[in-house]
């Protein structure tokens, strides 16, 4: 069979898989953020954890809550990897220096899992399960909690109240996430991915190095984290041995991200404004594949930093998603793609990531891009405007600009300070052109806890490890916040019934007005910086 | 402020039982699952033909190149407008062309450049068949065999569909090592 067809029939499996588990698993988890009842695991959690699983929270402790669980982590993490050499399984790879040290815990708690350092000889198997395995969890939790809070703003009327944080918390962690990872580590094994707690093994006189892999494999991609066991991430055969595995690690990136979207449907009690939401991010998703699956067709070497067992259909169907999902996870290098197609993987993340982006990020993005979509039409047509039910007002539009801001803000700050410090050029792997898109692509993949790489720029001096780090936690925290404020004015509002007026958020209108915003604002910020990296590369 | 430290000292304990459950049991879990019969030589990868690394001497079949630096895994990095890499492909091309005795153009590009990995145990067929008669030779085993070793170390698509298929010499060259 020709390489393309199987391709596009891998294509319809995956999309067919999705398809088969989008009601039950969406629906499971709205039952799950939605029930009143807590299981026996989780009542213990809560009695060792002392916290009360019946108190409602305002929005303002909700991300107290938030800040503090990811303050506590990044602390933790730190600590753990400077201590490594009293840890079991370190294989003398000694403490983690400083500067990795805090890039990695700032990034595995924003969700980011951008890859500072080289597993084989700086990560010992005991961080990496104690500590970059938890994170993989609740950094996934985390965002799916803030995601489900903002639905609560739109369902509930006249209360302070969202919810409490702990409970969102434990029960993404508990019911959602482990259950999941439990069953496909077990089958990424039964496919062939490792599962070793040695250093290494023999093959053919030569010493490979060896993990735990499968179960922070699953996790890795179901939590849409992306941070490797190996170096090559899952693009190593320990990782990602065949096509059955890579087929299996894709899916595992996109279900959660798109069955979310059944789950708000059905929270907020009309289905069809979660299949709205679907079929923008699904547009934009099929789009995106297509440029890069097309680009790499036509590279000049475009074997070059791909696997020969995944050839260009199936490392552009996971850079394309890695990229759309906040993952970051790659089966093929990036650096190495033509520029159309690595600018294409570069456009995912200026979109924010929400085609269909990230665990619970990528869902409280796009609504958030929907209540800026809606005010644009308002402005258009003159109305005050409304989303489900809540008008739109001053301080909801205002909390909704502060979230999509923030993510160019840090960007465009920190990747223009860089390409102006005289010491970048020696950080990089390619100059000109391509030079810049590798200092734009890390800056993107950072503040949108992404965590992918153009992987040929050193990222290691003191500069870039505290740079990325500061962008990191402030794409990830201060979204969060502002998507928190705007739940908490949206929820003390009463809904105002749909009159003759209001513009119906479920059909085609709605669907073009909101994919236009994704990709006009994403233009607005972006066109000056690609066309300097990317787009001047791809006219070369 | 109060209410953060609050919080923050909540986050703590719910991180520690989190921590036991999600880093500790669960890893635990599926570790001993995977020492079942079936799943105990692919967990440990034991023989594996998952990856290669590549063998000196005419009598084996090469791998792709690898721009790793064991024990790390890795590719090159290096954007397809490289001048400096152009070079190295270049270099890689004559090098092949020469070590099989054909003309650089019937030299295919997996054999010129750098898996992702470093460790990509798949070449094309197109690369097999160039390498067979000078492995032939440097073996003493019949052009035949080694063409036939060739097509049993073949791994094809999953489900015919998945992925894209490859000559695993890993597992060719233990196959030429039992032949001799």
């Amino acid at each position: 069979m020709p390489s393309t067809a199987a391709g596009l029939l891998q294509v319809g499996v995956l999309v067919a898989a999705l398809a088969a588990v989008y009601r039950p698993f969406g629906d499971y988890m709205a039952r799950v953020y939605s029930g009143t009842r807590h299981s026996r695991v989780e009542r213990v959690i809560y009695r060792l954890a002392r916290v009360d699983p019946a108190s409602e929270q305002r929005w303002s402790t909700y991300a107290f809550g938030v800040l503090g669980f990811s303050f506590v982590g990044i602390v933790f993490l730190y600590v753990l990897q400077r201590v490594q050499s009293v840890l079991p399984f370190d294989y003398d790879r000694g403490n983690v220096p400083e500067g990795i040290a805090f890039n990695t815990a700032v990034s595995f708690v924003t969700n980011t899992n951008w890859q500072s350092y080289v597993p084989e000889t700086v990560m010992g198997h005991a961080v990496q399960l104690v500590g970059l395995t938890v994170q993989n969890f609740v950094s996934a939790a985390v965002g799916m909690a803030v995601a489900v809070a903002l639905v609560r703003g739109f369902t509930r009327q006249r209360t302070d109240r969202l919810g409490n944080f702990w409970v969102d918390l434990v029960r993404g962690t508990i019911r959602v996430l482990l259950p999941v990872a439990f069953v496909f580590a077990i089958v990424l094994v039964a496919l062939g991915v490792v599962m070793s707690f040695r250093s290494g093994v023999d093959v053919d006189g030569q010493t490979v190095a060896i993990a735990p892999v499968a179960s922070q494999e699953v996790i890795k991609e179901l939590g849409t984290n992306g941070g490797g066991v190996l170096n090559a991430n899952s693009a190593h055969p320990f990782e990602n041995p065949n096509g059955w595995t890579n087929l299996v690690e894709v899916f595992l990136i996109l279900v959660i991200p798109v069955c979310l979207t059944r789950t708000f449907g059905t929270l907020v009690g009309d289905r069809r404004q979660g299949y709205v939401l679907i079929g923008v991010m699904g547009v934009l998703w099929s789009a995106m594949l297509t440029v890069v699956w097309v680009a790499e067709a036509h590279g000049l070497r475009p074997l070059e930093g791909k696997e020969l067992r995944f050839g260009i259909p199936s490392s552009a169907l996971f850079a394309n998603t890695t990229t759309a999902t906040s993952t970051g996870a790659v089966n093929s290098m990036h650096d190495s793609y033509t520029g159309l197609g690595g600018g294409a993987t570069l456009l995912n993340m200026l979109f924010g990531e929400m085609t269909p982006g990230g665990v619970g990020t990528g869902l409280y993005s796009i609504l958030v891009m929907a209540v800026i979509a809606m005010f644009l039409a308002g402005l258009m047509v003159g109305r005050t405007p409304e989303y489900l039910g809540k008008k739109l007002g001053r301080r909801e539009v205002t909390a909704a600009a502060v979230s999509i801001l923030a993510m160019p803000t840090v960007l465009l700050i920190g990747a223009g300070v860089t390409a102006l410090l005289p010491s970048t050029p020696g950080y990089l792997n390619n100059s000109g052109e391509h030079g810049l898109t590798e200092i734009l692509y890390a800056y993107a993949s950072a503040s949108n806890n992404n965590g992918s790489a153009f992987a040929g720029i050193t990222a290691t001096s003191d500069w870039f490890q505290a740079s990325l780090g500061v962008c990191m936690a402030l794409g990830r925290i201060v979204p969060i916040v502002a998507v928190l404020c705007l739940a908490g004015s949206l929820a003390a509002q009463r809904a105002t019934p749909a009159t003759a007026g209001t513009l119906p958020t479920t059909g085609p209108l709605f669907a073009s007005v909101l994919g236009g915003s994704v990709v006009l604002v994403a233009a607005l910020t972006f066109v000056p910086a690609l066309a300097l990296g990317p787009i001047a590369e791809a006219l070369l | 402020m109060n209410n953060l430290l609050k919080q923050a000292l909540a986050g703590l304990r719910v991180l520690l039982v989190l921590t036991v459950v999600t880093g500790v049991l669960y890893p635990t879990a599926v570790w001993a699952v995977s020492r079942l019969p079936g799943l105990h030589d692919h967990a440990e990868a034991v023989d594996t033909t998952l990856v290669a690394v590549d063998r000196e001497g005419d009598e084996w079949f090469h791998t792709r190149p690898s721009a790793a630096s064991p024990p790390a895994s890795g590719g090159s990095n290096k954007g397809e407008h490289d001048a400096g890499y152009d070079a190295v492909v270049a270099e890689r091309r004559a090098a092949v062309a020469r070590r099989e005795g054909v003309p650089a153009d019937r030299v295919p590009d997996d054999a010129v450049t750098a898996s992702a990995s470093g460790l990509d145990p798949h070449i094309s067929a197109a690369y097999a068949d160039l390498q067979v008669p000078r492995v032939a030779r440097a073996t003493g085993l019949g052009e035949d065999l080694v063409r036939r070793l060739v097509a049993d170390s073949v791994d094809g698509r999953g489900g015919g569909v998945l992925g894209e298929p490859g000559v695993n010499v890993t597992a060719l060259n233990r196959a030429l090592a039992a032949a001799r």
